[in-house]
């Protein structure tokens, strides 16, 4: 072992000590402190379990049009790293996306400093570059369970360093904003193509719902190249890039509003093309073979889930983030089989075609944050690829 | 199943299955093989593991031999760490900086592993230490329940070490990073059930390396349960019965699976306790063995609220990280201004005062990144430190109630008490001041999902970081809807320990059985049951401070509330919670008082007409020099309201009077002493029993083997007495008759007695469990607290039969269990003090099969030949040893002795004593040393002179250097005439008689 010379970076919040309200869509009022950009914002609250991972979690672009609370209650004490720190393919290395995405931070406790080898930043600083309000000092818990009794809500945060905050401004912001059956998707997906990987290799297509980058890696590290197509391309342009695979990426959202993926996902699954989706692409798959989904009252979000592999009777610890799911019983009028179910709600958490190289999964195998437990996911998509008939499409 | 007896349970495990035993029987090792065991305990086998698995570890190698560890050491190069194969604690390990030390602790842990080897590692004393509790089951499903990070680096032993859980400066690629090491890892040595992990992780990389796996239950695992809320041996004796994890259910929520990962929404800090002020000599510094005797936990939602918590728990007499003023229980060394040098070399060398150190370096104005440079806590640690002292500083300059201000402080840990302090108001004015302003804690509970699924438990802690309470109490009202609060022991240390969570958790289920309707229990030892959450309807996992307990009591509006069963702790609350409007319940506290005010005691005993030593109460040196002289040395000098010994002392002349006085404590008229004559040669004895209803019921009259002068909690114990007449007994019985009646006593008391000539005298009497409880339960067949618990509600008794332990036909020994071998330095000779930190009972048909079994379990080796060393200070003792030598002798056993014994010996006409030389003359042979670590010596008996007065000065410093090898080396040492005499009757007893296996019953089962 090499002896090393770095110090720890030590660095203290700046953007801090502003005024805060959160005021749900029940009426329920939270005072705090503000922090990151003082500004208001608007959205679905919702929280997660998870005790690490702020900076993967910030940048997953599912988390879009929310307002995302941390249950752990001390944040920010390993700050930020730099986007600079790429991974072997050149991708940001700690981040899944290049913003941040949820549209608040609400957390209990901010850390005063950042202490960290990689960090060049606070938590507090980053929220601040990126234009995004974060509130501390609030009772979570009890924040979180008014969620899980009443089911996620509207919220609306006001950040501010010198206005007062108006209850009033507060209230019309909550009702003229919408979470439920909005289309973020040209806020999440690409415009245009983008492709990693070695020339080659052979391509998998990636339709981008709102991918994070551990989707990229993961296939990466199969040995394939990676096209990532805008979410509303359609087979025929998919076909045009002769993959000999698909990925539909999780995203944000009703999964209903996708309609033209649910189209091209359908034609996907009449053409045997070995499919993987994840997440909102487990939702699209199952709704293009006549499954139905439904809003989850309050979520699973966290990196401490099991689920079940049915055909083997295995248990996974998963890494989730969803707000919707797959009706169960609606699987039967699908050509699909439950593949992994949730052991506590029971509610489905991957899906199996009974004769096509079509797989699933509600959770993501790629983790970040999370557990590593199921990157088996996508072993079993590359042997789907490499051992269906065709080469191509 | 053998990994739920800790590393005791795991030895003897591998130990059948080595000598064939358990294939002899067909015995099948449920949960984790003995292939796995054998892998995580061979250091060379687990480092295999390791790379099969892909998991890296540090360059090692494993010695057999001394001359193999110093070309190991030099090859990996200096400092490097030695490892202690199969042994507990990192019992004998260390660090060696060079040569020098490497030698000395590498044959010391030769001597002690149970295999002969020592494992030679690279060392990275300034990396990160984490660990990982890890569940799997047959078929490979497996789930980190918790994880932990050392907030003194690996420098320090997890056992000494400040820890968190969840890790707080890890990142989520580090987190899962070691997470999948840990599961390929455990998958790879094939657990079932439960295991812990521990890693290395550099602080500035992402390198890291696996140190070991403990293949069992252990302290960590306590602590992860605790933590979490996750059962882990619950969970893991059911995998060792074939359930798989996801059959299982979560036990809080009862509904979820257990498969799964429990998530916090609050930080928890476990802190050890040490208890060095008792030993003498004793090196103080904290490293990679452990030395501490207990711990304790603190729950809270910010890393400040759980650290203050977390000392006060530790009744280390502060109230808090800071504002300890004023006391006179502060360390006297407890300054700021101490000089750069002396804080930056304890930063480096830490000791247990490590995290005062670390304040005291902040107010000698060092920076974060030299502090942490120093000391390898990381920079996150210190700055939340740094927040309390800040706070402090703005309350000092604010030197007013101020609302905010106080809010915050609570938020960040403070007690009323260091507001006290601090602002100069009554603590009492304060809490009153607070709760108008309605800052006031909140309780949460721990659910193990972070509140995405509803508890069916109540496992509570209280916090300011929150805003409304997660559960309500209902207002309640008759005996039918009757609630009471249960206060438990705290942290284990010398003096309270298990007995006293026995005490706690029977009294819970006394008062159930007695119909009390709901029962909380305020504990904070992750080690114990009382902290389980299913024991109590609701568990307080808190302080059991005035401040706390009043929180509690006024959320719970109890019928009344138990402190008689938690020991000194919970009883020391007693007056000033009763004048603050709890209604106790069991003896009344002024009753209470009445036993400990020695004073008011004093006048009782004249009032029955029972005797006690001659005592009296000083504020000033003269004055108690005048008593002195008068009653003559020795004297036993203590304080009132002494805790297990503590500050205790025999005084044998003026001199060291006056040094013990003006250096040791104070004196003072708020602080006066008590100076009583200490009776020589007297035997001490001890009755347990439990008032109410108007009469008294003796548990048994417990004779020491010991005379007395040897702390009760130190003192083998014998039921019924073995040298006692008749007479005295039945004298021992009224006089406790008497007292109890006179007390009023309702619930548990122990009354301590002297006898010196049939002469009864009384030492003292304490109003609540004590030490001895269980083991005289376990006698008697009758659950001691149970009836108690009959007492304080008033019920009736059931029928016992009059001195029922008189009429059990067997004998119960009880012999205390030290740990000395992991105190460096410590001194041995047993005091006033109490000393040891655990004990052992037997049961046997006689005195010497009880007591030889006894030994056995407390780890003596008994050995039937072999040779003795008798060594002897003043011509009292020698003269008193002589017919020991004798039967010694008789038994086969060769006697060696130093000069001047071998020479009284022989004058005394022994024939055939072999001369040995001190250790302070290496160049003597045949020397001590020498022969111990070539373990020729089966067993020492080693008396000092009685006086104590030259007990460090040079000429016995060589008595102590033998005791303290002897230590090392696993020798038995006998250092009193009446240890030395039931040890060598022993001896002979097991030469014509081998010691009775039978259940309990087959020996108390049988009143005459």
């Amino acid at each position: 072992m090499r002896t090393r010379t770095i110090k720890i970076p030590t660095i203290y919040q700046k953007y801090t000590g502003y005024r805060a309200r959160l005021l749900l869509e029940n009426g329920k009022i939270f005072d705090g402190i503000g922090f990151g950009y003082p500004t208001r914002a608007t959205g679905e609250v919702v929280f997660n379990t998870g005790m690490v991972g702020y900076t993967e979690s910030l940048t997953d672009p599912s988390y879009h049009g929310q307002l995302l609370c941390m249950t752990y209650p001390l944040i920010g004490n390993y700050g930020v790293p730099s986007f600079d720190i790429k991974d072997e393919y050149g991708l940001p290395k700690y981040f899944e996306s290049d913003k941040i995405h949820p549209r608040a931070l609400l957390i209990h406790n901010l850390s005063e400093i950042a202490s960290h080898w990689n960090c060049i930043k606070t938590l507090d600083q980053w929220l601040y570059e990126e234009r995004i309000p974060g509130i501390y000092g609030i009772d979570t818990r009890e924040l979180t369970k008014i969620i899980r009794i009443k089911g996620v809500m509207m919220g609306c945060l006001h950040v501010t360093a010198d206005d007062e905050i108006d209850n009033l401004v507060l209230e019309k912001n909550l009702r003229s904003d919408r979470y439920e059956g909005k289309n973020f998707m040209n806020d999440v997906s690409v415009n245009k193509p983008h492709v990693f990987g070695k020339e080659e290799d052979k391509t998998i297509v990636l339709l981008d719902t709102g991918t994070k980058y551990s989707i990229i890696r993961n296939i990466l590290k199969l040995g394939f190249r990676v096209v990532q197509l805008p979410w509303n391309t359609s087979f025929e342009d998919i076909n045009s890039y002769s993959p000999i695979g698909v990925v539909i990426s999780n995203g944000p959202g009703d999964p209903k509003v996708c309609n033209q993926t649910i189209d091209t996902a359908r034609r996907l699954i009449e053409t045997s093309t070995p499919t993987l989706g994840i997440c909102l692409g487990n939702q699209i798959l199952a709704l293009a073979a006549g499954a139905d989904t439904y809003k989850l009252k309050y979520g699973h979000r966290g990196q401490n889930k099991s689920c079940k592999e049915v055909t083997i009777n295995q248990s996974f610890i998963t890494s989730q983030n969803h707000g919707y799911g797959i009706e169960a019983d609606s699987l039967k009028k699908s050509e699909f089989n439950m593949w992994f179910q949730n052991p506590d709600d029971k509610s489905v958490e991957g899906i199996i075609h009974k004769s096509k190289p079509i797989i699933a999964v509600q959770f993501h195998p790629e983790a970040s944050p999370g557990p590593f437990d199921c990157t088996f996911v996508f072993d079993k998509f590359k042997e789907l690829v490499l051992t269906s008939k065709t080469d191509q499409i | 199943m053998l990994s739920f007896g800790g590393q005791t349970a795991l030895n003897c495990g591998v130990s059948l299955h080595k000598s064939e035993i358990l294939q002899k029987y067909g015995i099948k090792v449920l949960g984790t093989p003995i292939s796995s065991i054998e892998m995580t305990e061979d250091r060379q086998l687990f480092k295999d593991a390791m790379k099969k698995s892909d998991v890296p570890v540090l360059e090692s190698a494993p010695a057999y031999t001394l001359e193999d560890s110093l070309k190991i050491a030099n090859m990996i190069g200096y400092p490097v760490i030695i490892r202690v194969a199969y042994t507990l604690g990192g019992k004998g390990g260390g660090v060696a900086h060079n040569e020098y030390e490497l030698h000395e602790i590498v044959t010391r842990g030769l001597g002690i592993s149970l295999v002969n080897q020592v494992l030679i590692e690279k060392y990275v004393g300034n990396w990160k230490q984490i660990e990982y509790e890890v569940m799997r089951d047959n078929e490979n499903n497996s789930v980190i329940v918790c994880n932990m990070e050392n907030v003194l680096s690996m420098r320090v032993h997890t056992g000494d070490n400040i820890v968190v859980a969840p890790s707080q400066t890890l990142n989520n690629y580090e987190y899962h990073m070691l997470r999948s090491a840990a599961l390929k890892a455990v998958k790879y040595c094939g657990i079932v059930g439960e295991c812990n992990i521990q890693f290395g992780l550099d602080p500035k990389s992402n390198d890291y390396c696996a140190i070991e796996i403990n293949a069992r239950l252990s302290r960590s695992s306590a602590l992860a349960s605790k933590a979490t809320g996750y059962p882990l041996a619950y969970m893991a004796a059911k995998i060792g019965l074939g359930y798989s994890l996801d059959e299982l259910i979560n036990k809080v929520t009862k509904i979820t699976t257990a498969c799964f990962e429990p998530s916090l929404d609050y930080v928890v800090l476990k802190m050890p306790r040490w208890d060095f002020k008792k030993f003498e000599m004793v090196n103080r510094k904290i490293g990679t063995t452990m030395k501490s005797v207990g711990e304790i936990m603190a729950i809270g939602r910010n890393f400040e609220e759980v650290l203050q918590k977390a000392i006060r728990m530790s009744e280390i007499g502060k109230y808090g990280l800071v504002s300890n003023n004023n006391d006179i229980t502060t360390d006297k060394d407890d300054k700021r201004t101490r000089d750069i040098e002396s804080i930056e070399q304890a930063l480096i060398y830490p000791d247990d005062n490590i995290i005062f150190d670390v304040v005291d370096a902040f107010g000698a104005g060092l920076p974060i990144e030299k502090i942490y440079e120093l000391s390898n806590i990381d920079p996150w640690f210190l700055k939340k430190i740094k927040n309390i002292i800040d706070i402090e500083l703005e309350l000092k300059n604010c030197n007013k109630f101020e609302e905010s201000l106080v809010r915050k402080a609570k938020q960040n840990g403070f007690s009323d008490k260091q507001i006290s302090n601090i602002l100069e108001i009554d603590e009492l004015k304060i809490r009153d001041l607070r709760k108008k302003f309605g800052i006031k804690p909140v309780v949460k509970q721990i659910d193990t999902l972070a509140a995405e699924w509803p508890a069916q438990t109540n496992y509570l802690y209280l916090t300011y970081g929150g805003g409304v309470d997660d559960i309500s109490i209902e207002k309640r009202e008759g005996f039918e809807k009757s609630s009471v609060i249960v206060l438990g022991a705290g942290p284990y240390r010398i003096g309270s320990s298990v007995e006293f969570d026995w005490g706690t958790v029977n009294m819970v289920s006394g008062l159930k059985e007695n119909g009390v309707k709901e029962i909380a229990v305020i504990n904070c030892n992750p080690e114990t049951v009382s902290t389980d959450y299913d024991i109590s309807d609701r568990l307080y996992f808190e302080e059991i401070t005035f401040e706390r307990v009043m929180d509690i009591y006024e959320k719970e509006n109890p019928t009344g509330i138990i402190t008689c069963v938690g020991g000194q702790t919970a009883n020391n609350l007693t007056m000033k919670l009763d004048r603050n409007g709890c209604y106790i319940l069991g003896t009344r506290s002024v009753d209470v008082d009445r036993a400990e005010d020695r004073e008011k005691f004093g006048k009782l005993l004249d009032s029955l007409n029972i005797k006690q030593p001659p005592w009296k109460k000083f504020a000033t040196i003269g004055e108690a020099k005048k008593f002195t002289g008068e009653v003559k040395y020795p004297v036993l000098v203590r304080p009132s309201y002494v805790l297990s010994g503590a500050a205790m002392k025999v005084v044998w002349d003026d001199e060291q009077l006056e040094k013990f006085l003006n250096e040791a404590v104070v004196v003072s008229p708020e602080h006066p002493i008590v100076i009583s004559k200490f009776l020589q040669e007297a035997s001490e004895v001890e009755v347990d029993g439990i008032g109410g209803n108007n009469q008294i019921m003796i548990g048994a009259i417990i004779e020491h083997v010991d005379n007395a002068g040897i702390h009760s909690g130190d003192a083998i114990m014998c039921i019924p007495p073995w040298r006692l007449n008749r007479k005295t007994i039945d004298t021992i019985t009224e006089y406790t008759i008497k007292i109890g009646n006179a007390l009023n006593v309702t619930g548990p008391f122990n009354i301590q007695f002297l006898v010196k000539d049939d002469e009864v005298s009384v030492i003292e009497a304490n109003i609540r469990a004590s030490r001895s409880m269980p083991f005289v339960s376990k006698f008697i067949g009758i659950n001691m607290i149970e009836i108690a618990a009959k007492a304080i509600l008033n019920k009736p008794f059931p029928k016992v039969i009059k001195d029922l332990w008189l009429k059990k036909s067997g004998f119960a020994i009880k012999v205390p269990q030290f740990s000395f071998m992991q105190l460096d330095g410590a001194d041995i000779v047993l005091g006033v003090e109490m000393q040891s930190t655990g004990e052992v009972a037997c049961f046997g048909h006689s005195l010497y099969d009880a007591l030889s079994k006894a030994y056995t379990a407390a780890g003596y080796s008994l050995q039937l030949s072999g040779s003795a060393l008798i060594t002897a200070g003043g011509q009292r003792n020698k003269e008193k040893l002589l017919p020991l030598v004798k039967s010694i002798q008789t038994m086969g056993f060769n006697v060696m002795a130093t000069e001047h014994t071998a020479e009284f010996l022989e004058l005394n006409e022994f024939n055939g004593i072999q001369r040995v030389f001190k250790i302070s003359e290496p160049e003597r042979k045949p020397n001590i040393a020498d022969l111990l670590f070539q373990r020729k010596i089966n067993f020492i008996i080693n008396i000092p002179s009685t006086s104590t007065i030259e007990k460090y000065v040079d000429m016995l410093n060589d008595e102590y250097q033998i005791r303290r090898k002897a230590v090392e080396m696993g020798i038995p040492v006998l250092t009193t005439i009446e240890a030395s005499t039931s040890f060598v009757k022993t001896l002979e007893w097991l030469k014509q008689n081998n010691p009775t296996i039978e259940p309990i019953n087959g020996y108390n089962n049988n009143p005459i």
